[in-house]
């Protein structure tokens, strides 16, 4: 598989009132062509931020980039001049956003903003343009397409919505889908239908995708890999089974274990992760995540883990992996969840 | 906890809202459902399908347009004199769904929970106020610091810790919780489910609990009912309403939950409900399937539905 798409070493942060909050401390991961990456994490982990340097979508007014180089196919994309992004942005590179109300041009109809990108990237005639607004209104599953493309957003609904931003982000063929929360201001039966879309999309036309949820379910439904970010790092990666099914990260433990599943036993405390996440005005010294962790050791408050070593899929950013830290069993409750899960697996196969 | 005792008895329950041009949206039509001291009820649904509007109408919120809500065998949404008001406010509080607008920006935290200690006069002096307000504050994990901070300097999660503290600081009887963590991270919102199942073990309490995140709704409550375009279409046991789902709408509902198990996902096959499959020789009906499992359903329905529970 060929790397698409390589974050080295991002750091980003935003200059407030407040002081310097340093969203990203630190991020690198690789984009393969054709796969979904999910990043998964709480609001404040950096996940979106991440996403909108890609997209440089970031204000220049009060950001500062202070490390790092996003390679799209071979180029540091950070170094674009701003009318250099503008040929990557919707033709190379597209976004879905989370809110289809607030995402779409309330004055404009659909069809016009579909053809927008169609005739400013590929030089295309508005006729031209327009037939081809309908047929991609009629690829994302919007009935009478013919008409529909002559509405404004505010006749769909909601779900619908979300299928016309789709369409948009699809209309130039892009590489590379940056999909953020797509599906968080959504029904979960209208959710369902949305991620079936965009994976026969995504076989259709072998793009890749970046997914940004905090929904474990969702992730565990569209992902080939996974990245937990927390605090403005990626605290573990790997493949979707790498990460629900071996989870190393205490975090990622957390998480796992505060999503009930339809089978728990209620009389069952959930698991939780205690206090909140820091604040990254000050971001703590060490592993950020260590006031939260039960599993903390005392060089998690002086020095920051590295990226451990599981398999050549997976890694995680936790002392716990060292050779000379004691060993950690996964807490009970978790581990009798991937267990179940495991064996329901099995007794599927058999039948 | 659960006892047999009727907390709670909706009777045949409407919310119509003018929608003007003479149009009205029946966003409650027709629902009736009883809750038993001590239990969680769980209603889920989609948006629009008027969970939200039924637990404001259970609360006074809204006035009713027809149909009984009988508290402890009184009916509450009768006209009642303020004596009577004042006490129903105090069995039946509330809790909201966005923990920032739901709590004054101008008001100390203290103030915010003795709110209710100050209206039913539950205290006799500042020095005891300012004890109830602490001990409220620890019940919910909070420390008696923070009781002279504002709304602001609190996450969502705190926030929502204090909009519980309100409402248990009149000592009610029935909590209506309408989506208290869906605006919350994941973490977040494990601990303050915990918090509440703890507070229910603790105090006794009887929760309606309002949401759209099935895994979590099964979770915490005992029996759930499903709503769909203001009518209950189902009405089960927690176990029972996932092991048997009946009405297609809310076998459709359960096939479209992800689950955080990716083997489980890559097989997941979803159901799409299609009203049109759905029998119209005549006027549904909620009927008992099962005991204590109500269905709503025409009478060949009902028969035909009845076949299936057997097969399996």
């Amino acid at each position: 598989m060929s790397k698409l798409l390589e974050v080295k070493d991002l750091q980003i942060s935003f200059n407030t009132y407040g002081g310097e909050v340093q969203a990203v401390r630190g991020v690198s991961f690789d984009l393969n062509k054709g796969e979904t990456l999910a990043i998964v994490g709480e609001s404040g982990s950096g996940k979106s931020v991440t996403t909108s340097a890609i997209m440089g979508l970031l204000p220049k007014s009060n950001t500062q980039i202070k490390n790092g180089e996003i390679l799209y196919k071979g180029k540091d994309i950070l170094k674009f001049s701003e009318k250099e992004m503008q040929k990557i942005r919707g033709k190379e590179i597209s976004m879905v956003f989370q809110d289809p109300m607030s995402s779409l041009n309330p004055t404009m109809k659909v069809g016009n903003q579909i053809a927008e990108g169609l005739i400013k990237h590929r030089g295309l005639s508005k006729a031209e343009a327009k037939e081809k607004a309908i047929e991609l209104l009629r690829k994302v599953g919007i009935p009478k397409p013919e008409l529909r493309v002559k509405q404004y957003p505010h006749q769909f609904s909601g779900g619908m919505r979300q299928r016309v931003v789709i369409a948009i982000a699809l209309a130039c063929n892009p590489e590379i889908i940056i999909a953020d929360e797509p599906t968080t201001a959504l029904d979960v039966t209208i959710q369902a239908q949305i991620l079936e879309l965009m994976k026969e999309m995504q076989k259709d036309t072998g793009c890749s995708i970046i997914f940004i949820t905090h929904d474990l379910g969702v992730v565990a439904n569209v992902a080939d890999r996974v990245a937990v970010m927390y605090a403005g790092k990626i605290v573990e990666v790997g493949t979707v089974d790498d990460i629900f099914y071996n989870p190393k990260h205490p975090y990622t433990w957390g998480l796992l274990g505060s999503m009930p599943t339809l089978d728990d036993n209620e009389s069952e405390e959930l698991y939780t992760i205690p206090g909140t996440p820091p604040d990254l005005t000050n971001p703590p010294k060490g592993d950020a995540f260590a006031p939260r962790n039960k599993y903390a050791l005392e060089i998690d408050t002086m020095y920051e883990p590295p990226m451990f070593k599981v398999s050549d899929t997976h890694y995680a950013a936790t002392w716990l992996l060292h050779e000379n830290a004691p060993k950690v069993e996964l807490p009970d409750a978790i581990k009798k969840r991937i267990d179940s899960f495991l064996t329901k697996q099995q007794g599927g196969n058999k039948q | 906890m659960k006892t047999e005792e009727k907390i709670l008895e909706v009777k045949n329950l409407k919310k119509y809202f003018p929608a003007g041009r003479g149009k009205v949206v029946k966003a409650v039509d027709d629902i009736s459902f009883d809750i038993y001291k001590g239990e969680t009820f769980g209603l889920v649904g989609e948006s629009g399908s008027g969970k939200s509007t039924a637990g404001r109408t259970i609360i006074r919120l809204y006035d009713a347009t027809d149909g009984e809500v009988l508290f402890k065998g009184k009916n509450v949404h009768a006209k009642l004199s303020k004596s009577e008001q004042l006490k129903f406010n105090r069995q039946m509080q509330m809790i909201f769904q966005d923990p920032s607008s739901s709590l004054n920006p101008r008001m100390t935290v203290m103030d915010i929970i003795a709110e209710g200690l100050d209206v039913h006069h539950l205290v006799k002096n500042e020095k005891e106020r300012k004890k109830r307000v602490e001990e409220l504050l620890e019940a919910v994990g909070l420390n008696k610091e923070h009781a002279s901070r504002f709304p602001h300097e609190f996450s969502g999660g705190q926030r929502q810790r204090i909009g519980i503290a309100r409402a248990l600081a009149v000592e009610p009887e029935l909590i209506i919780c309408d989506e208290p963590i869906s605006a919350l991270d994941v973490s977040i919102q494990a601990q303050v489910v915990n918090l509440l199942k703890r507070l229910q073990k603790e105090r006794g309490l009887t929760y309606l609990f309002i949401a759209h995140d099935l895994s979590m709704v099964k979770y915490i409550s005992d029996r759930i009912g499903v709503m769909h375009l203001g009518h209950m279409v189902e009405l089960a046991d927690s176990d029972e309403l996932y092991k048997n789902p009946i009405h297609p709408y809310t076998k459709s509902l359960l096939s479209a939950v992800p689950l955080p198990d990716p083997n489980y996902e890559r097989n997941r096959i979803r159901q799409v409900y299609d009203p049109s499959q759905l029998d119209t020789s005549e006027q549904p009906q909620f009927r008992e399937i099962r005991p204590r499992h109500w269905v709503r359903c025409t009478t060949k329905e009902f028969e035909k539905y009845k076949r299936e529970l057997e097969g399996k």
